[in-house]
């Protein structure tokens, strides 16, 4: 039985309060909260064991080295990579998501074609825009359905993935309406065709058991932050005949094999694109993270953000005036949802549940073409993790309505400052009658 | 653990008039000049033109989707502006601005800033200070585009 009351004692932040309320945090796919062996674990490897990694020599060398190798090799283990080589270590997603598209990039060539989806991050559409700039090649997409699904039988139609495809890039889980996309069949009509298929992972890897062997992927991106490790590192898994295959991304110390003035080779995967010192205690807290999340058992993390997606989509249908967007009930669905409410705008959303203690995310997402795509501006979005309760979806849903009043009941209610705008507006209309004013004087404000 | 302001500061009663009735709203004809600024952390964006007549500022209109604090400063902008000369509505601008900035301890002057000095809560949101700036900078640009002598003082922004 998953004891989230447990899981929550190892997450200090979780016990703060915001005023009379208690904090409610529900902006997990933006971030996750930390638990406390992750922050010790960094700790205790930056008070006793730091040093540069592969470089230094030395017995505290030695051990930051062992530490950094051995947190590729729980990250391998954990997404079920044939061999340790065969993860990356990079800042975050975006990082890996550019080495993919800028390794594969170069050998793009103009008449071919490159396909992601308008429900991707900005991160998986930015650096194939890039990409293609620099070769010449064509950025093609899937649109997605009203319901917020990648539109298959369009795309057939199209023939969208062609023998001109050379990459296929696509996010696995959206951040925005949490779609769990069918990357395994996709990838195998990209590898008919001879295309290499990219998975953006960031929102799958911190939620479902993954094995990116049996995914069918060639390259799946995610990153750190998402799943209880810190921030500033991520990682791109990559076959490894493919990555062996790649040229470098950036340059510098630790990716070289041999370096002389008139031209330099370059060591093997995975050190070749991990240029400069890594994020050395950021890996080992990432190590510490999957620990966690090992213990706890991905198909029981998997099975309480189901159950806890199901409880808020019943939740949030259940108030007038909201419209989620993307699949309302919890099939092929991940942890996020977004939604909009009549008369509030997102911001305005945030800015009141803040005030209640309840953290979401107002804005785009970093997805601005989904957002056009479904006919929405921007949204709000709440997303839960394996600390989230019931009782916390039940805050945001009391928050929502008060939200959905407080401004109903204001934007309805007389104007209470009729009689000042009027005296106003006389003064306007006198100052209209000499519009030049020549005796004003200027009030000089600090420059 | 703080609460942080209040959110009433935020959402006052003039704001919430000017949201529901936004004042000058929509595009018009003549205009020397429009631009459209977006905010990118939340994706608000706002197109505006300038119509100006010599010195003075004869027509500020404008086409905005975004939240409550951008869309009402906009509004009570252009009741500021509007009839005024370039150089009087900067010097607004400065005010406002320097209110904007001031963290709630800068007290307005409402004589000047009319209905603006309802946003004197707002500074106290930092991450919204930029939404009540929003239509400020777009009016800011579009006289620059419009070939007014603006004095040059973004370096507060
Ligand atoms: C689907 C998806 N892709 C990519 C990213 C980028 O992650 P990062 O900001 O860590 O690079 C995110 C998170 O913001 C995401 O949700």
């Amino acid at each position: 039985m998953y004891d989230v009351d447990a899981v929550r004692r190892d997450f200090p932040v979780l016990e703060r309060t915001v005023g009379e309320f208690p904090l409610t945090y529900l902006d997990s796919a933006n971030t996750s909260q930390k638990p406390r062996r992750v922050v010790e674990t960094m700790a205790q490897h930056l008070l006793l064991h730091n040093a540069n990694v592969a470089r230094a020599m030395h017995l505290l060398g030695s051990e930051a080295t062992e530490a950094y190798e051995g947190a590729r090799a729980k990250v391998a283990a954990f997404v079920g990579a044939r061999r340790p080589e065969e993860i990356v270590f990079t800042k975050n997603a975006s990082e890996a998501l550019n080495l993919a598209a800028y390794t594969l990039g170069s050998g793009l060539r103009p008449g071919d074609e490159v396909v992601i989806s308008v429900m991707e991050h900005h991160s998986n559409i930015v650096p194939w825009q890039l990409a293609c700039e620099r070769s010449g090649a064509t950025l093609r997409w899937f649109d997605v359905t009203d319901e917020g699904r990648l539109d298959l039988e369009r795309a057939e139609r199209e023939g969208l993935i062609n023998e001109r495809t050379r990459v296929v890039s696509l996010t696995w889980v959206s951040n925005v309406v949490g779609t769990v996309n069918p990357i395994a069949r996709i990838a195998e009509q990209a590898h008919a065709v001879g295309a290499t298929m990219v998975v953006d992972g960031s929102q799958a890897v911190p939620q479902l058991p993954v094995s990116v062997s049996a995914l069918g992927a060639d390259l799946v991106a995610f990153t750190g932050h998402k799943m209880l490790g810190p921030t500033g590192v991520g990682v791109l898994w990559g076959r490894y005949d493919l990555l062996a295959e790649l040229p470098p991304f950036l340059g510098g110390g630790e990716m070289i094999e041999v370096v002389r003035m008139s031209g330099s080779t370059f060591a093997p995967p995975p050190h070749r694109f991990e240029a400069g010192t890594p994020p050395i205690a950021e890996a080992v807290g990432l190590g510490a993270a999957i620990d966690y999340l090992t213990v706890l058992g991905m198909d029981a993390v998997a099975a309480h953000e189901q159950e806890i997606t199901r409880y808020a989509l019943g939740a949030l249908r259940g108030i007038e005036g909201l419209r989620i967007l993307g699949p309302t009930e919890a099939i092929d669905r991940g942890g996020a949802i977004s939604f909009v409410l009549d008369g509030v705008h997102p911001h305005d959303i945030m800015q009141l549940l803040d005030a209640r203690g309840v953290a979401i995310r107002g804005g785009h997402h970093c997805a601005r073409p989904l957002h056009e795509r479904l006919g929405v501006q921007s949204s709000t979005r709440a997303s839960g993790y394996l600390y989230t309760t019931e009782e916390e979806i039940d805050r945001l849903a009391e928050a929502l309505v008060f939200t959905r009043d407080f401004f109903a009941g204001r934007m309805a209610s007389g104007s209470g400052t009729a009689r000042r705008r009027a005296a106003r507006e006389e003064a306007r209309r006198l100052r209209g009658a000499q519009p030049t004013q020549p005796d004003q004087t200027r009030t000089e404000v600090g420059a | 653990m703080t609460a942080g302001p209040d959110v009433n500061e935020l959402y006052q009663e003039i704001i919430l008039d000017h949201y529901r009735e936004k004042h000058h709203a929509g595009l018009r004809d003549p205009f020397q000049s429009e631009v459209h600024h977006v905010n990118p952390t939340c994706g608000d964006e706002l197109t505006l033109r300038v119509h100006l007549d010599g010195d003075t500022i004869d027509d500020v209109s404008y086409d905005a989707l975004g939240c409550s604090i951008s869309q009402a400063s906009t509004s009570v902008m252009t009741d500021l502006v509007i009839g005024r000369t370039v150089d009087e509505s900067m010097a607004l601008f400065d005010e406002f601005r320097h209110m904007m900035h001031g963290q709630g301890r800068v007290q307005p002057d409402e004589d000047r800033l009319e209905d603006g000095i309802a946003f004197a809560g707002v500074a106290q949101f930092p991450a919204r200070v930029k939404c009540a700036l929003l239509g400020w900078s777009a009016l800011r640009d579009a006289l620059v585009r419009a070939g007014a002598e603006v004095p040059d003082n973004e370096s507060e922004m």
